[in-house]
């Protein structure tokens, strides 16, 4: 069901021939390893979608051009490699934007091609003209306005080199529609690129490393932050390496979920806002935290002032302006998160921290949640249970692009990732809407994973339309709703912090089955938890995406959680409320 | 924090002033002044910032203008000896009565008159913000009609340490 790509085989132009920009646009594509892109035709870009079909690209006709720049980044997420988004001028672009945001904030490689009015309409206030280079500034890496064909070949190669390279991110390159049109000499060129004040690389310094290997022999209590950048630069194996020749617990950020592998014994899960108590404690605990490729964003480290008080700090990261932003840090060593570890490894003392090892299992033990499958079935359907049964009828290894919300939390503590790229979710924008799109795009990436979306009921009605996508692609993508009638995370606050005041907040949704069998796909409703395992079986039979609607707990709530600007450890813990909806998972001895 | 000057280098293409700017802007730094012009090596424009930052803050100011891909080279002379100056014109009312006055306070701080209208002149100075202050604040009470500034533009000292002659052999 899972189409393969149509492989054309065309011979591409040898340099010296005549090509209109639109050719030279998908030679450069094509040459770039391009094989699909995401896009939505219209006046500014019809050149160059006239020119596609003569070349070896699949395109894949979105609903929006949100769905589109969501697809091409999940596309990226999954694969590694650039996706690349396409549309038209003006509304076409600007639809792009919260998608090339969300890029931007979680470092994507995404190349977004824009048509442009022509060159000599520019400024004028033409039909479906907006300023994109002017209005994507501040959330691309870089932006290019190519008003010649000329300029084609060293622009695009210079954006998918800016996208890839260093801290990835994206690039916007908006093409006149008279640019599309003319012709020029087409000149590859393979060269190396050199701008003259890009350095996308650093190293660490010699001395700064053998800093490093002194304060973490030395520490008695250290603990590994590990980052997307651990994803990023596929550092996974010299992270397992480090953390057991130096016995090093490790707590990950939402991104770097995956990229230690989350079964692992020094695995202790996801840290900040939501992270598990026991995994806050310990970063407050320790005396020496050593960031790998993370940013100490707001979520993750409470109260500034008061975090990590009792630690030094080590910050490995590959770009220079993160350092001191947040938190300030000892040792800030600038460079490839891998190298720094293959750099480390060699120097670093072997040995055991049991004690600290064994105090943070301390820890765990008070407050850790009961294993869920014990828990008894009374009736109701929670959230947890839904997430915790797809992990245990995927085993672990399914590809899962959340949304945003409550239900991306539950899933980062109850889908336990052990590989890297297998967790998508818009982590830094915090992006609703996100997942569907984001993971049609990964279906292309991926043809052989299995693939879940799981979407809160607000955040789905944003981008549902991408269904008919799925559909008119063939591909299957199955989409677990977690349906509780509510913008559940604000809720949550309203509930905390606003005085139980639940304002626009209860949501009427379409009936999620119908919706699906509107878009011709399969839809299940689950209400209850033995209607769970069972529907999920008959998704992952059934050859078609599935969408399933799990009306789950109303006003259930994330817990543990760290109010916004509380102290890491100061969290709000399960209450004891009379009358309250009973929560058997998150009960403990403790709580 | 104090006043810091950054000598910024980058190339000079469409557009790139509006990517400094937005980045002074979007992390919410205050630019005090910006100058902007090109240099002798063709393709160079050269900008000098004056902001208020302490020293980590001008690390990352540093660091992030370094992010940009059009920017070639980032000094912050802040702790350098150094040259800098502001030159200003401004139109002061003056009749045939009050202009041997105005010239004489002119000659004084090292100024010029470069114009002479029936009723104005507009006196030019070139010299650190507080003498074009200073001088502004005396011609004050003869009503200032027009008064423009560059912008501070700065250089080390010659002593001070070479500077690269070519930017993009940096």
């Amino acid at each position: 069901m899972n189409a393969p790509l149509p492989t054309r085989t065309t011979a591409l132009s040898s340099n010296g021939t005549e090509l209109t920009g639109a050719e030279i646009l998908w030679e450069v594509l094509v040459r770039e390893g391009v094989e699909v892109v995401f896009g939505y035709p219209g006046g500014a870009i019809m050149p160059a979608y006239d020119a596609m079909a003569r070349y070896p690209i699949h395109h894949v006709l979105t609903r929006h051009e949100q769905g589109a720049s969501h697809m091409a980044d999940g596309y990226a997420r999954a694969s590694g490699k650039v996706g690349v988004a396409v549309a038209t001028s003006g509304p076409g672009a600007t639809n792009l934007v919260t998608g090339i945001a969300t890029a931007m904030l979680d470092s994507i490689p995404l190349v977004c091609i824009t048509g442009q009015v022509p060159s000599f309409l520019i400024g004028s206030d033409a039909f479906q003209e907006t300023d994109i280079t002017g209005v994507t500034l501040p959330i691309t890496k870089h932006n290019y306005l190519v008003t010649r064909p000329e300029e084609l070949v060293p622009m695009l190669r210079e954006a998918f080199y800016v996208a890839t390279s260093g801290r990835p991110g994206p690039v916007v390159v908006d093409i006149t529609k008279d640019a599309q049109q003319k012709s020029c000499v087409f000149e590859w060129d393979d060269t190396p690129i050199e701008l003259p004040g890009y350095r996308p690389e650093h190293h660490a310094l010699p001395a700064d490393l053998a800093k490093a290997v002194e304060m973490i022999d030395a520490a008695e209590r250290p603990v590994v932050l590990a980052g997307h950048g651990i994803v990023k630069a596929q550092a996974t194996e010299e992270l397992l390496a480090f953390v057991e020749k130096a016995d090093v617990p490790v707590a990950s950020t939402l991104l770097g979920l995956g990229g230690m592998p989350a079964t692992h014994p020094r695995s202790l899960g996801m840290m900040g806002m939501h992270g598990e108590s026991w995994v806050n404690e310990a970063i407050q605990q320790a005396d020496l935290l050593i960031a790998l490729g993370m940013r100490f964003d707001d979520r993750v480290t409470g109260n500034l002032k008061t975090y990590g008080q009792n630690a030094k700090k080590i910050h490995v990261e590959l770009d220079p302006a993160e350092i001191n932003k947040n938190v300030k840090v000892d040792l800030p060593i600038v460079g490839d998160v891998k190298e720094v570890l293959q750099q480390l490894l060699p120097s670093l003392e072997a040995k055991q921290r049991t004690p600290w090892v064994e105090h943070i299992d301390g820890l765990k033990g008070e407050s850790a949640v009961r294993d869920i499958q014990a828990m008894p079935d009374e009736g109701r359907l929670y959230a947890a249970h839904v997430i915790h049964d797809l992990w245990r009828l995927t085993s672990g290894d399914a590809l899962i692009v959340t949304d945003v919300g409550q239900h991306q939390m539950w899933e980062a503590q109850y889908y336990k990732h052990d590989h890297p790229r297998k967790l998508l979710t818009s982590g830094g924008l915090g992006t609703m809407g996100f997942a569907l799109p984001a993971a049609i795009g990964a279906r292309f990436a991926k043809p052989d994973d299995e693939i879940w979306v799981i979407a809160g009921d607000g955040g789905f009605q944003m981008t549902a339309p991408e269904l008919t996508t799925l559909l008119q692609e063939g591909v299957k993508v199955n989409v677990a709703i977690i349906n509780n009638g509510y913008l559940g995370m604000v809720r949550q606050w309203q509930e905390f912090f606003y005085g139980g005041r639940y304002v626009a907040t209860p949501m009427v949704s379409p009936d999620f089955v119908k919706l699906a069998e509107a878009h011709g796909l399969k839809g299940l409703r689950v209400t209850e938890r033995a209607g769970v395992e069972p529907a999920y079986r008959e998704a992952q039979a059934h050859p078609g995406a599935v969408v399933i609607d799990f009306r789950v707990e109303q006003e259930d709530a994330v817990y543990p959680m760290v109010a916004s600007g509380r102290d890491l450890n100061d969290m709000i813990r399960r209450p004891e409320r009379k009358g309250a909806p009973h929560n058997p998972i998150f009960e403990t001895g403790e709580d | 924090m104090e006043k810091r000057t950054f000598v910024v280098h980058v190339e000079d293409k469409p557009g790139v002033l509006n990517r400094v700017a937005s980045l002074f802007r979007r992390r919410a730094w205050n630019i005090d002044s910006l100058n902007v012009g090109t240099t002798h090596e063709p393709g160079v424009s050269r900008m000098t910032i004056v902001c208020h930052a302490d020293s980590c803050m001008a690390t990352r100011i540093e660091a992030n203008l370094y992010k940009q891909v059009n920017v070639l080279r980032v000094d912050d002379i802040t702790e350098h000896a150094r040259v800098q100056r502001n030159l200003a014109l401004i139109k002061v009312a003056a009749g045939p009565k009050e202009r041997p006055h105005v010239l004489q306070i002119l000659e004084a701080v090292g100024a010029r008159a470069v114009d002479l209208g029936p009723d104005s002149l507009v006196a030019e100075i070139t010299g650190p913000q507080d003498e074009i202050e200073r001088l502004a604040s005396v011609l004050e009470p003869f009503g200032i009609l027009e008064m423009v500034q560059t912008g501070l533009v700065a250089m080390t000292r010659a002593a001070e340490r070479p500077q690269l002659r070519k930017v993009r052999a940096a």
